[in-house]
């Protein structure tokens, strides 16, 4: 089928990508194309920043708190991932390993609403979590309280995608020279040395794509914040949501969207900018 | 000796005390999620359900009952999404794989968008767009969301699984008098069939699994799972949302235990390129 190949493609290649380019364009770009229209434009469809006045005036608080808890979940899974990644390539007992292995990956292919309703219940006072504390020992059970707050959606978004990021980093970490990590283990360097000086440095680009789609996912998460904290100061999905199912507001609704692809667009700017200055260095 | 020992053994211990944790953290929300599944009553402070059950597994599953009607729902969608997918995946992939284009990269790219830029606005807006052409609220209409998002995985794994196929395989059925056709149909297809297997259940999966499109899409007439779960916890019934939510986890849990054995690592290292 693959005919005579020609520099600039054959007719019948475009034909074959057609179909799934043109789901991709009617049911993904174009209602993103709309959110962009739709939040600059008035009743009267003249050019307006009301709405993001509006949005700005009602919501301030939700935005600078959609930041801060994607930006702590993010580093947490970064942090962890880090961890059990490097102790699945530096590891020494090979058994640990393999049960580390088996154990890390178990939320991967949770999905985020089952997440949401096991938190909401392992988070809550009544909730394994307060249990255990209290009978090991390191509680009173006065003490005892609903963790389902910002504490709790962070909590989530670390356990739902922390194992993703740790995919992605111990494949990286699997790949790179095994001479590296030898000669500096044989000229006595402990563990965290070789991590944080040979390791990580390889793999560094792999771990910020990783932390990247996670930041930018848990920036469009719906069901979490709206399971495990869905009162003010919550997300910002939980309000985009609230304005359009209470009062069939698109235009606040869209301006909210345009805020929130504008910080995913900030963190997508941090990745190339890495990866520019990567590629300028090979 | 002994002296040798006690750093072994306490470093030992440390790390299976850490084991332990990790293992708590992993599974003690699970576990929690399993109790809820089964408690008939269970009120703070007792540490455990103080009487355990089927009686609401009875009714989640009572012919008539929502739960069943969702259930069936939701693998309704699941199946057309992945129909859907894969009707337009199999051919992008193959062209994308074997055939030259210009702007591969960029053609590749734009198959991502839907993993890599929020989706909440895409929803709400495709959400307007079906309520005014009478979208909202069909399976029709749920199918198209899904199949959109799925499309991703289903076009990068179909090309990867092209492109993990020896070429010489093909070209040998063509140079035997094999027409375009019968060789993609006879040699191409059944070698990459495992990695489109994979893409297919990767697809299912999401679309079962998938929340807020639905929520915006599917009011107030399709209820899938999710929604079910969704809308029983928020009423504070904790068993059935427990219930729902392990339906919801077991097929996922199940694929990520089989799932090397269709994606075999020649496919994975081709994903991407």
């Amino acid at each position: 089928m693959s005919g005579a190949p020609s520099t600039t493609g054959s007719w019948r290649a475009y034909t074959l990508v057609a179909p799934a380019l043109a789901v991709i364009g009617g049911f993904f770009v174009l209602p993103l194309v709309m959110s962009a229209v739709l939040a600059f434009r008035d009743k009267a469809g003249a050019f307006t920043l009301e709405h993001f006045a509006k949005a700005w005036d009602l919501y301030r608080t939700d935005f600078l708190f959609t930041i801060g808890i994607t930006l702590l979940s993010t580093v947490l899974i970064g942090l962890v991932a880090i961890a059990i990644s490097g102790y699945l390539t530096l590891g020494e007992n090979p058994r640990t390993v393999a049960i580390l292995r088996w154990l890390y990956r178990w939320p991967l292919f949770i999905p985020f609403i089952v997440t949401g309703q096991v938190m909401r219940t392992f988070l809550a006072k009544n909730g394994m979590l307060n249990h255990a504390l209290i009978g090991a020992g390191l509680m009173e059970p006065l003490a005892a309280q609903s963790m389902l707050d910002w504490r709790g959606i962070v909590i989530a978004f670390v356990w739902k995608q922390a194992p993703f990021v740790t995919l992605l980093l111990a494949g990286a970490m699997a790949s790179i020279e095994a001479q590296h990590v030898e000669a500096a283990r044989n000229l006595g360097a402990p563990r965290m040395r070789v991590l944080l000086d040979i390791v990580m440095p390889q793999v560094r680009g792999t771990l910020l794509v990783g932390l990247v789609l996670s930041f930018v996912t848990m920036l469009s998460v719906l069901s979490v914040p709206l399971m495990i904290n869905p009162n003010s100061p919550t997300m910002i999905t939980v309000d985009i949501a609230y304005r359009i199912n209470t009062h069939s507001d698109y235009a606040v609704a869209n301006a909210l969207c345009l805020m929130s692809l504008l910080v995913a667009a900030a963190a997508a700017w941090l990745y190339l900018r890495h990866a520019v200055r990567q590629h300028a260095r090979q | 000796m002994s002296e040798a020992h006690t750093p072994r053994w306490s470093s030992r211990l440390a790390s299976a005390v850490l084991l332990g944790l990790v293992a708590f953290v992993i599974f003690g929300p699970l576990l929690n999620l399993f109790l809820w599944a089964f408690a008939e009553q269970w009120y703070f402070p007792h540490k455990l359900p103080q009487q355990f059950g089927f009686t609401f597994w009875a009714r989640v599953f009572q012919p008539r009952g929502n739960a069943i009607a969702s259930l069936a729902t939701s693998i309704w969608i699941a199946l057309l999404t992945v129909v859907t997918s894969l009707a337009v995946a199999i051919p992008a992939g193959y062209a994308l794989a074997r055939l030259r284009l210009r702007w591969r990269g960029l053609i590749l790219l734009a198959f991502l968008l839907p993993q890599a830029v929020p989706n909440i606005p895409v929803y709400v807006n495709i959400a307007r767009i079906f309520y005014e052409i009478g979208l909202n609220g069909t399976i029709l209409g749920v199918v198209l969301v899904h199949a959109a998002h799925g499309l991703v995985l289903a076009v990068w794994i179909a090309s990867a699984a092209f492109a993990s196929i020896d070429a010489s395989l093909e070209e040998a059925s063509r140079n035997l008098g094999a027409s375009p056709w019968t060789c993609f149909r006879t040699v191409t297809l059944p070698l990459a069939l495992p990695g489109l297997i994979a893409s297919a259940i990767f697809v299912f999966l999401e679309s079962l699994d998938e929340f807020t499109g639905t929520y915006f899409v599917g009011v107030p007439d399709v209820t899938t799972l999710p929604l079910l779960m969704f809308n029983a916890s928020m009423g504070g019934n904790y068993q059935i949302a427990s219930i729902t939510a392990l339906l919801l986890l077991l097929p996922s849990i199940a694929f990520m235990l089989v799932v090397e054995r269709f994606l075999k690592a020649d496919v994975l290292a081709m994903v991407g390129r």
